[in-house]
């Protein structure tokens, strides 16, 4: 079983420190949620561990079984077999999805795989993606379509779940995948995840509602506030958040919140 | 063919002087008409030497190094290099007919019995210019490309060494492509060819025409003339993939024009050359003409790709779509200059012209100006120019996804050809570019 370990984390963003020490652990098979309010460094968090050159680690490590990757390039970690699910999914002009993730499975499915080697067989691919689009409910022609190009929101988030289908990680980070999404959007997402999410994955799912969270239940709940994780509970705490907002959390952890960055709105 | 005047092996002189001029002329067995219009365009190119390049098309242009005296026209050639030139194109389809040249000189030309019962003409212009002299007169230099409009013009009108040349009987439509190929093998070599099509009304052809050198070291000069003739309701494919080593300059007019309903879709792949200007024409002059021009180029090393491109709509609803689409890399430049006219007489056209260049080091750089000059009051005109680098949040996407950086590169750089591929209906075309890129985007790795 993969351990996922990230300890003593600390990452700053063009010189300003966001992340302050973050520990967090996550085996394959576990749902773990992470809330807090917006600018307490949730989605810090997600960069860093997928290794975005802006999030720079100034100290401590991300260990996937022993291994730290904290050094090593955004490629490397994934063939290592971690996943981000973006919250704002990038436009790739004119690349097909089909063809981009036939490149990105042949990477991972085949970590020494060097560029210009050989792609995994075009047959095997097309079945796969066929099999994975219908159970996402998703149209055979989103495949010849440009990645993400004209893409609606939910169609967006679709495609990162049915990359995630594709390449099927160890550990699946997957930031505010829920947001911006009407109900039956946040339904079809949230069962094309508990369904991938077996024995072999440890998710982590970082969100501000609970819709995700009801189809899969998390077995620890996390809270950050300010740039540190600062209470873990299960899941009854993410429904204490969900309704009654970070306010009691702030009681409890004065000093914390007395660093948080008041947002201009 | 040969007659007693004419004297294959003789020496030409390296250069373009009055000497050169005379001894070549000794080498062609050609019309009368056409000995009369090289005498001509050399005494205008001798005086146009003496004047200024337009600098509005010719200002970025750096043609200080270009030595047409280093040069030299062949009057024979080895015929065994041309199965040395790395053809793209030649075995990745089937074609109707083929021409070859290597340094100005015919090696071989073949066409289908089939369509040369219905009519068809095509092979090397030089010989066509004796067996259907007429048919060429009318139509060389006369309605495309003039020979005045500066030195580059009449210096090609003066010294055109052959080329292709493409006849389409009326309402003769031809399926499968036709095929040309020229390449530079000598060192310093010249090659002057001239690609004359002529469709008449109704009829259709698609002619893909792709320029090599057989080796990487040698210099070579290509001064050519493209002029695509479409009568009533034609329709033609042009392809030129200029795909020469990086030591050729190549220098070329290029015209194409349409009348009533006629279709013309140009492409232009420029890959090769040491610096490249092209200076192409689509003119409307019918009701309802269209023309589309697509432009694919990838500028890598010291490699200078300039376009002067102009849509000139002399005909009510006419329509011309122009889309270049330019990749930049390492201290390489690309220029380009479009220009949409539209005459008193094009109301109700629509004209667009679009140029967009991706950047992939910070030492190389882009020159996208586009223009309009509108005479009509009535008309639908756009253009747009964008230039941009890499996303970075592109290339950590894809990575994020276990794709390397190198790949993800390559796929972006793929992706931003693709809107103009997508335009290219012809596979074997869209195929040729892509691989010509792949492997440039290999260069020094």
């Amino acid at each position: 079983m993969s351990l996922l370990k990230i300890s003593d984390l600390h990452v700053s963003v063009t010189g300003t420190p966001i992340l302050k020490g973050v520990n967090l652990e996550i085996n394959q098979g576990e749902v773990h949620a992470l809330m807090g309010p917006n600018g307490s460094g949730k989605s810090t968090l997600a960069y860093a561990m997928a290794g975005h050159p802006s999030y720079e680690i100034t100290k401590g490590k991300i260990e996937i079984d022993g291994t730290n990757i904290s050094e090593l390039d955004p490629n490397e970690r994934a063939r290592l077999g971690l996943f981000l699910a973006f919250q704002y999914p990038v436009v790739i002009p004119g690349v097909k999805v089909a063809d981009f993730l036939r490149h990105a499975m042949s990477n991972v499915r085949n970590p020494d795989r060097k560029e210009g080697e050989k792609l995994i067989p075009m047959r095997e691919f097309r079945k796969e993606l066929r099999d994975q689009m219908s159970e996402l409910g998703m149209d055979l022609e989103m495949a010849r379509r440009y990645l993400n190009e004209g893409f609606s929101g939910g169609e967006k988030k679709r495609m990162e779940i049915l990359q995630l289908a594709m390449l099927k990680p160890k550990f699946a980070v997957l930031d505010e995948t829920d947001s911006g999404l009407d109900s039956d959007a946040v339904k079809v997402v949230s069962e094309g995840l508990s369904r991938l999410a077996g024995a072999e994955m440890g998710v982590l799912i970082i969100t501000h509602h609970e819709r995700l969270l009801e189809f899969n239940q998390p077995q620890f709940t996390h809270v950050m506030l300010a740039g540190r994780i600062v209470e873990t509970g299960d899941a009854s705490l993410a429904a204490e958040l969900h309704e009654h907002g970070y306010s009691s959390v702030r009681e409890r952890h004065p000093d914390v919140a007395a660093e948080e960055v008041v947002e201009a709105v | 063919m040969s007659t007693s005047s004419v004297n294959t092996s003789a020496d030409i002189p390296a250069g373009f002087s009055e000497a050169a001029f005379e001894a070549f002329l000794t080498t062609r067995d050609e019309p009368a008409w056409v000995t009369e219009s090289r005498r001509q365009a050399f005494k205008r190119y001798t005086e146009l030497l003496e004047t200024q390049l337009d600098p509005e098309e010719y200002r970025r242009v750096d043609l200080r190094a270009l030595r047409p005296d280093r040069f030299q026209l062949s009057s024979s050639v080895e015929s065994a290099g041309a199965q040395q030139a790395s053809t793209l194109l030649k075995e990745q389809a089937e074609f109707a007919g083929h021409v070859t040249h290597v340094d100005g000189q015919l090696i071989s030309s073949e066409l289908s019995e089939e369509l040369a019962s219905q009519g068809v003409i095509f092979g090397d212009l030089a010989t066509i210019a004796r067996e259907h002299s007429d048919l060429v007169q009318k139509h060389f230099m006369t309605k495309a490309v003039d020979t005045n409009t500066d030195r580059f013009s009449a210096w090609h009108a003066a010294f055109w060494t052959g080329g292709t040349f493409l006849y389409v009987p009326r309402n003769v439509v031809v399926d499968a492509p036709l095929h040309s190929l020229i390449t530079l093998q000598a060192e310093k070599a010249a090659d002057f060819s001239h690609t004359l099509v002529v469709l008449e009304e109704g009829a259709s052809a698609t002619l893909l025409e792709e320029t090599a050198s057989t080796s990487e070291e040698n210099l070579g000069l290509h001064s050519g003339a493209v002029e695509l003739i479409l009568a009533k309701e034609a329709r033609l494919r042009y392809v030129q993939l200029q795909n020469w080593n990086h030591k050729v300059w190549h220098i070329a007019h290029q015209a194409g024009r349409v009348e009533n309903n006629g279709f013309l879709q140009w492409t232009v792949g420029g890959i090769g050359a040491k610096l490249a200007h092209i200076h192409q024409d689509v003119v409307l002059d019918g009701r309802g003409a269209e023309a589309e021009v697509n432009g694919v180029t990838f500028s890598t090393d010291q490699q200078v790709h300039s376009f002067y491109t102009k849509q000139a709509h002399n005909a009510p609803d006419t329509r011309s779509d122009l889309l270049y689409k330019q990749v930049l890399r390492d201290h390489a430049r690309a220029i380009w200059r479009g220009m949409i006219r539209v005459e008193p007489e094009g109301q109700q056209t629509n004209g667009y012209q679009r140029n967009d260049s991706l950047m992939l080091s910070s030492t190389c750089r882009g020159d996208a100006i586009p223009g309009l000059e509108i005479e009509a009051d009535d008309v639908r005109c756009t253009h747009g120019a964008t230039a941009g680098r890499v996303d970075e949040e592109q290339i950590f996407y894809c990575m994020s996804r276990g794709i390397s950086e190198y790949e993800a590169m390559h796929m972006i750089v793929e992706g931003f050809f693709q809107t103009v591929f997508d335009r290219i209906p012809v596979e074997v075309v869209r195929e040729t570019l892509n691989q010509a890129i792949i492997k440039k985007l290999g260069f020094g790795r």
